[in-house]
Order: C-alpha cells, then structure tokens, then sequence
C-alpha cells in the first residue's frame, strides 16, 4: 500500500510538472511560431507567380518584410463557396484546405488570391489531394485568360524524398508547368496531365516523375479535380467581361 | 555491455573523480567504434533508415538525437534513486517525450521550414531505442555527469553513422550533396557543378541517378556493409554474440 501511494505520488508530481513545464514552452513560442507557419503558406503562394514578382525577384530572395508588403499591396483575397461566390468577410488565408477536405463538397470554401503586379492579373488557386503515402496540395496561377498556367508549386506532407517528394524538391518538375493551358481551343476543361513516360501533347501534357507513379497520378487527379471547383466563378469572371 | 557492470556505490562519500579522466574519454568515444549503437549493438535502425536519403535531415537528427540521449540520460540518472522500480520506464519515457516535444517547439520556434520538412521524424525519436536503452542501461546505474557524457557519446555515434550513410546516398540516389540547404552541390552526373578544365566535360557526366538510393531499402545494404568492414576490422568484436 505504502510503496503504491509513492508510485501514484511520483507520477502525479511527475506529469504536472511536465506539464506545466510544456504549456509554458508552448505559450512562449505560440506568437512566434504562429508567424512562421503564416509567412510560409504566404510564401509558398508567391512561389506560383515566382515569374511576376516585383523587381524580378525570387522568393527565397524576399525577406519577411517583403512577403508582407506584396500581400497588402499586390494581393486581393477572396473566399469563394462552390458557387463561386465570395464568402463576406473570410480571407484565403483563413481556410484551411485539409480541414475543407473533410466537408461535403457542396460546403466546402476555396481559397483565391488574386494578384496584380505591372498591369497583369494572375488568379492563383489551391489544390489538395492525395499522393502515395499522405496529402500532396500546390498552388497554381492562371493568366487574366483563365486558361494558360502562370506558374505551379507544390508540396507534400510525407512523400518518399527522391521519388515523390520530387514534386516540391524538384524544380525543374514544377517549371514544366508554366505555359500549359487547362481549356483547350473548344473551351473544354482538360486539365492538366503528368504523364508517366513524358508528356505527349503539349499544350496540357507534363513528364511525369519516373519512379513516382502514384504520385504523379496523384498530381493529375488533384488538378483535374481541384482546378474544377473553381470553373463556377470563371464563368461569372468570363460572363462580365 | 561492460558499462553496465559499473555500479554506482551511495556510500555517501564523495570520491574525487576528473571532470575528463581516461573513463570519462571512454564514455564519449566507445560508442563511436568498438560499442557503435548502430553497427555494433543494432539498435535505432529504423529512424537509420528512414531520415538518410539526404544529407541535411542527417544532420539535423543527428543533433536533435544527441540531444535528447544526453539530456535523458542526465535527467534519468539526476532521478534515479527516487524512481519507483515499477514504473520506472514509464518515467524513462515521459523524459525522453518531453526533450522530443521541447525539441519540436524549437525548431518551429527557430526555423520552421527545417521544422516542416522533418516534422514527422522528430516525433520519431521517442521511438529510438538508443534513447531508452542508454536510459535503462546506463543512466539508471551512474552518476548524472558520466550518464551525461554516455548519452553525447552514444549520440554522436549513432550520428556518425547516419552521416555517412546519408552521404553516400544522396551522392549516388541524387547526384547532390547538402540538398535543401544554401550550399547545395551537384556532384555527379551531367549536370554537375564541377567542370575538368580545358575540355567542358563534366565528372562523372555518364553517371545517372540510382533510384534504390533513394528508397530505405539501400540504407539497408550499407549499414550491413558497414558492419561487415567494422568486423572485420576489429577482431574484439567478431565473438560478442
């Protein structure tokens, strides 16, 4: 009984020390860790239009100060339901795709920043689908045509490094992506293809990632279905012009 | 395992003992050769295989591991006469979970893209079994300075290890070395950084990329190869089964 009582007395010590000693660890480094996370996500938006940024810059060259002042200056942001209506009051930024996923498709909100920078219009739209091991998910911009693909960036939760991860570590992979068109000349939604082999038709073709076949797959479903959530609000944005 | 044999004695005396005596030495470099974690007591495999495909995840493994062995160790030891004997690897764990946790909200403090990219193996260092096995074994029977040193010296010889595996497959599996960190080079293969003067052709220019490199299997292979060189090396080692 006795050495009972010192085993439960130990642990309960134990654990609330551990305990607190975590929560206040946690709450030190809340604000800024909170920070980091929020200038990622912006940055791996701006990878998409990495092609138009101001001053010809790259990303990686940009310091936090400049992520921030793009945002204010150079981007609009909007949160579109599956009508392709902008949602009042809710940014891009706020909606987390992983937990949109899990929604009904009718209730699901999309993300959509709309970038201008020397008098071009890029619409940059999410994406998030499913790769070999885990999620994959990118960000894609489309020129003021709607159709012709600016630039594409994508990224991945745990794809094997080498293989799949290729498509965020990659860059020639995500290049491939600027130029190609996601309607053809009859207006019909292609999409775009990662062919496994190599790209056959080049207006909607990319080379897939040898070695990589789920994952390339994986890419090509979340395109074909991810660009298409937002065909509703293209067709409001092509009806007003 | 001969440390094990050492006991600690509560005379309550307190002997006068080097802060770096020849034991102390042995403690720090043992584990690096003759009493290698990996190669030699074969344990922490799995993580062995699953960080090395590059070398900077290496790294950043390697220190987060030295880390928490040596700082569990210390805490276990600095306990060890409290512990209650029934839940004293419950104890052992909820340290070694703690340093993991306090390692994670660092890094997110620190450099959250380093964060990112590692995020799942961090948390997968509660589940080497250097870390408790040093605990259990070595810690629960010596003072906290000499269990301290044991941990940094069992760290630093796990790290090793994963280095120089994390080496040779990413210079075969990808042709770089230091990818994702600002030095990256292209060591072989046709597209490499290094030119032979005079004639533009490039070293190793016919080498192409190994994909089994790149998968956990390859790490597989070296770890055995390196542990067959090890033995046959040293002969002290050739009976310990």
């Amino acid at each position: 009984m006795n050495s009972t009582n010192k085993v439960i007395g130990f642990i309960l010590i134990m654990t609330v020390f551990v305990a607190v000693l975590l929560t206040g660890l946690r709450e030190v480094t809340k604000e800024k860790a909170a920070l980091n996370e929020e200038l990622f996500n912006k940055r791996a938006i701006l990878m998409a239009v990495e092609s138009h940024l101001p001053d010809g810059k790259k990303v990686k060259d940009l310091s936090d100060a400049d992520v921030g002042s793009i945002f204010a200056s150079n981007i609009e942001q909007l949160g579109l339901n599956m009508k392709g209506e902008a949602v009042e009051g809710v940014l891009a930024e706020d909606i987390d795709m992983a937990k949109e996923r899990k929604k009904p498709e009718a209730d699901r909100l999309l993300p959509l920043y709309i970038y201008t920078e020397g008098g071009e219009t890029f619409y940059i739209i999410s994406v998030r689908g499913n790769g070999l091991w885990d999620e994959i998910w990118g960000n894609i911009a489309l020129e003021s045509d709607l159709s012709t693909v600016t630039g594409a960036a994508f990224d991945h939760k745990g794809e094997t490094p080498g293989l799949g991860a290729e498509i965020k570590d990659n860059v020639s992979f995500s290049a491939q992506f600027a130029g190609k068109e996601i309607y053809d000349d009859n207006g019909n939604y292609t999409s775009i293809v990662v062919r496994k082999g190599g790209a056959k038709d080049v207006r909607h073709d990319v080379d897939g990632i040898s070695g990589a076949t789920v994952t390339s797959d994986g890419v090509t479903e979340m395109l074909q279905r991810g660009i298409k959530y937002y065909e509703p609000y293209f067709a409001k944005l092509k009806s007003n012009i | 395992m001969a440390e094990t044999a050492v006991k600690d004695i509560n005379s309550g005396v307190e002997e006068k003992e080097p802060l770096f005596g020849k034991k102390e030495r042995k403690l720090l470099t043992d584990p690096l050769s003759d009493n290698n974690p990996i190669t030699v007591q074969v344990l922490g495999i799995c993580s062995a295989l699953a960080v090395t495909s590059l070398v900077l995840p290496s790294v950043v493994m390697a220190i987060a591991v030295i880390f928490v062995t040596a700082f569990s160790n210390l805490f276990t030891s600095m306990l060890r006469n409290y512990i209650p004997k029934q839940v004293r690897m419950i104890v052992q764990l909820v340290i070694i979970a703690t340093l993991v946790t306090v390692v994670e909200l660092t890094l997110k403090y620190l450099n959250y893209p380093v964060y990112k990219q590692l995020s799942v193996y961090i948390g997968l260092i509660i589940t080497n079994c250097i870390v408790m096995g040093r605990a259990e074994a070595f810690a629960m029977a010596n003072k906290p300075w000499k269990s301290f040193l044991d941990g940094i010296g069992n760290g630093l010889g796990y790290g090793a290890i994963l280095i120089i595996v994390g080496v040779i497959r990413e210079v075969f599996g990808k042709g770089t070395l230091f990818a994702g960190t600002g030095i990256e080079l292209k060591i072989i293969g046709p597209t490499a950084d290094f030119l032979i003067n005079t004639t533009e052709s490039v070293m190793f220019g016919w080498y192409a990329n190994n994909n089994l490199m790149v998968l956990p299997a390859s790490a597989m292979f070296i770890i055995g190869i390196l542990i067959w060189i090890q033995r046959s090396m040293n002969p002290k080692l050739v009976d310990i089964s």
